[in-house]
């Protein structure tokens, strides 16, 4: 296609000299398309996002905090928190070593793993709890041993934290892997020539590159641990006080007939969103103005 | 400076971590009840009720935890090791699931009053307002234009009393038998457009989603439903007969004895006979076994109820013939 264009546009700059724009549609199209799509933006995103507020806000403020406040709510806030803060750090770590592995190694199998990592995504997350049921579950392999011994993993916050690490695995992996793939590792062997070891490699090396992508993966892996429904949802054993997360609050408290509060906690979730794709633009941002320019220097002072 | 953002970052996280913790507070017993669908209020007035009860009487400070779905699902989650200290099904079999695994005792439904079941419903129609659709009685959900909307009787209790319920109504018609009754309940599940996993979700796919003409619901569900969401959209309608739905509790053995929770359990099992536990029953729209509380109150309706006793032999026939895979309720809905 692009050779194509390529090939064919002398020809054409010739002809198509008076209307200055040979690769674009007349303006009514583009203003049509345009149009359509902000339309279609509107009534599947925007709105949605309107009515939870003003559904939260329908019963007044002071009882938008008061359902905040219950506490069976802030238990649910409270879990979500330190799921995230659990399961984000390790999906980072996960993530930058198999990031590493895979793009600066060679090994066999190497095609498998990748697609590995890509397999949270293609799975339901029903088959995410369901799994760890399988394996910790009472009926399931492990989980008389555990039961004797009196670890809880399902029904209990442990198997809330793996079934978020599971569906979270790959948001950190492929973003480092693309663009890990992308800088290639001239760098890092230039590092090694001049004798710096392996982990002032990864320090001074390939961390300062990829620390943007770094974030950017680390954002939407939150975004989703935090609102993460159907996975959890198999595992958690919707006990409340303890085992709900966010999302599943929100579904406890809308069959409860209490509207106002599930969407006041849902609201939560939304600006939760709202706030990700600021940072993200942010990071994208970042990640496009040019870094400054002074790694020979101190690939020098190692 | 990078080491200085990332002692930042830890000290973030640590803080994010000490706020999750949760508080360490005084000698606290928390009890795990495992309940279905609808009884979400009656617990919520019956744990606070009974821990009063229970600090008044032994200064012991009980916490109640509630956790809800469809019956059988719930029933799956104590199999898979969910540590319900009681549980609060919404019929024999799912508790006999959990019993088949060695979690309770066999004897179960012989220890408490009343085969374990402190409080008895039936099963009733919620329709729209003004009932636009005449729906009155049984035969009329099998019309042909009429949208019934039920749970699926795999996963939920209330759906397979409205299956019974059903079955039992068709075979008590006049020359009605096996025969007859299948095809009655076989032409209802053909105008049942979605299947929910629970009750209360059916409720909400009926009154919040408009789905469909008429509910088969749980009585306590309808009149909580008429409630909360207001008599100006659904009434009740009350069919001439309908089934006696017994929805029994029990103490969970093997957590009990691991959480030495044996007693207190028992406490709160016993509470539920009690006139007050009695009363918060009829209160949440459960009809209340205790006579003298049930005659007190006005609300439920007399119809004939039918036995499951009588009408299939037991539970466990029941349960055999129609929800067991490949039962009549598969051979029924998969054609």
């Amino acid at each position: 296609m692009s050779a194509m264009e390529t090939v064919a546009s002398p020809a054409i700059s010739v002809q198509e000299q008076p209307g200055r724009n040979a690769l674009s549609e007349p303006a009514m199209i583009r203003w049509l398309l345009t149009g359509v799509a902000l339309l279609f933006l509107g009534f599947f995103l925007f709105l949605p996002l309107l009515a939870v507020f003003g559904q939260a806000l329908e019963k007044g403020f002071s009882a938008y905090l008061a359902a905040i406040r219950e506490p069976d709510c802030r238990a649910a806030i409270r879990l979500t928190l330190l799921v995230a803060a659990i399961s984000v750090p390790l999906n980072l770590v996960f993530g930058v070593a198999a990031g590493w592995a895979v793009t600066k190694f060679r090994f066999p199998g190497k095609n498998l793993l990748v697609t590995l990592i890509d397999l949270p995504f293609s799975v339901s997350p029903i088959i995410s709890g369901l799994i760890y049921v399988l394996v910790f579950g009472l009926q399931g392999w492990l989980g008389p041993w555990l039961y004797e011994h009196d670890i809880k993993i399902i029904f209990a916050v442990p198997g809330i934290i793996l079934a978020t690490i599971f569906v979270t695995f790959p948001f950190v992996a492929r973003e480092l892997i693309a663009l890990m793939q992308a800088q290639g590792s001239d760098e890092e062997e230039a590092a090694m020539v001049l004798g710096a070891n392996g982990f002032q490699i990864f320090w001074r090396v390939t961390f300062p590159n990829i620390r943007w992508g770094i974030i950017y993966g680390v954002i939407l892996c939150n975004a989703r641990a935090m609102g993460e429904f159907g996975a959890v949802s198999v595992v958690s054993g919707h006990i409340r006080g303890m085992t709900n997360t966010i999302p599943l609050h929100v579904e406890i408290l809308y069959n409860e007939y209490n509207f106002a509060a599930a969407f006041a906690v849902a609201s939560l979730l939304a600006l939760l969103a709202l706030a990700t794709l600021a940072v993200k633009s942010l990071v994208e941002w970042k990640m496009r103005s040019p870094r400054p320019v002074r790694k020979p220097a101190q690939c020098a002072s190692t | 400076m990078v080491s200085k953002r990332i002692f930042r970052i830890a000290a973030v996280l640590i803080l994010i971590v000490s706020y999750a913790m949760p508080a360490f507070g005084g000698e606290v017993v928390t009890l795990l009840n495992v309940s279905y669908d609808p009884t979400r209020e009656l617990y919520a007035d019956f744990n606070k009720s009974f821990a009063d009860y229970w600090q008044k009487k032994t200064g012991q400070k009980v916490e109640v935890r509630q956790s809800h779905g469809g019956s059988g699902k719930q029933a799956r989650a104590v199999i898979d090791g969910l540590e319900a200290d009681v549980v609060t099904l919404a019929l024999a079999h799912d508790i006999d699931e959990i019993q088949a695994r060695g979690l309770i005792n066999p004897e179960w439904q012989k220890r408490l009053p009343h085969n374990s079941s402190p409080y008895t419903s039936t099963i009733i129609f919620l329709v729209r307002k003004g009932n636009p659709k005449q729906i009155r009685d049984w035969d009329d959900l099998v019309k042909s234009g009429i949208t019934v909307v039920t749970p699926n009787p795999k996963t939920s209790g209330g759906a397979r009393w409205n299956y019974l319920a059903a079955w039992a109504y068709a075979l008590e018609l006049p020359g009605g038998n096996e025969q007859s009754a299948r095809e009655f309940v076989k032409k209802l599940y053909k105008n049942v457009p979605v299947l929910d996993s629970g009750a209360r979700g059916s409720t909400t796919t009926f009154v919040l989603r408009g789905i469909g003409d008429v509910l088969l619901s749980w009585e306590n569900e309808a009149l909580l439903a008429v409630r909360e969401l207001g008599p100006d959209k659904v009434e009740i309608v009350y069919p001439p007969a309908s089934i006696l739905a017994e929805p029994p509790v029990s103490l969970v053995d093997k957590v009990v004895e691991k959480h030495g929770t044996r007693v207190i359990g028992e406490a709160y099992l016993q509470y539920l006979y009690s006139s007050e536990g009695q009363r918060i029953a009829a209160k949440n729209y459960y009809r209340p076994i205790d006579e003298t509380i049930a005659g007190s109150m006005t609300k439920f309706p007399e119809i004939k109820l039918f036995k499951v006793d009588e009408v299939f032999g037991s539970w466990q026939a029941a349960q055999k013939t129609h929800f067991a895979d490949g039962g009549t309720f598969d051979q029924i809905y998969g054609k």
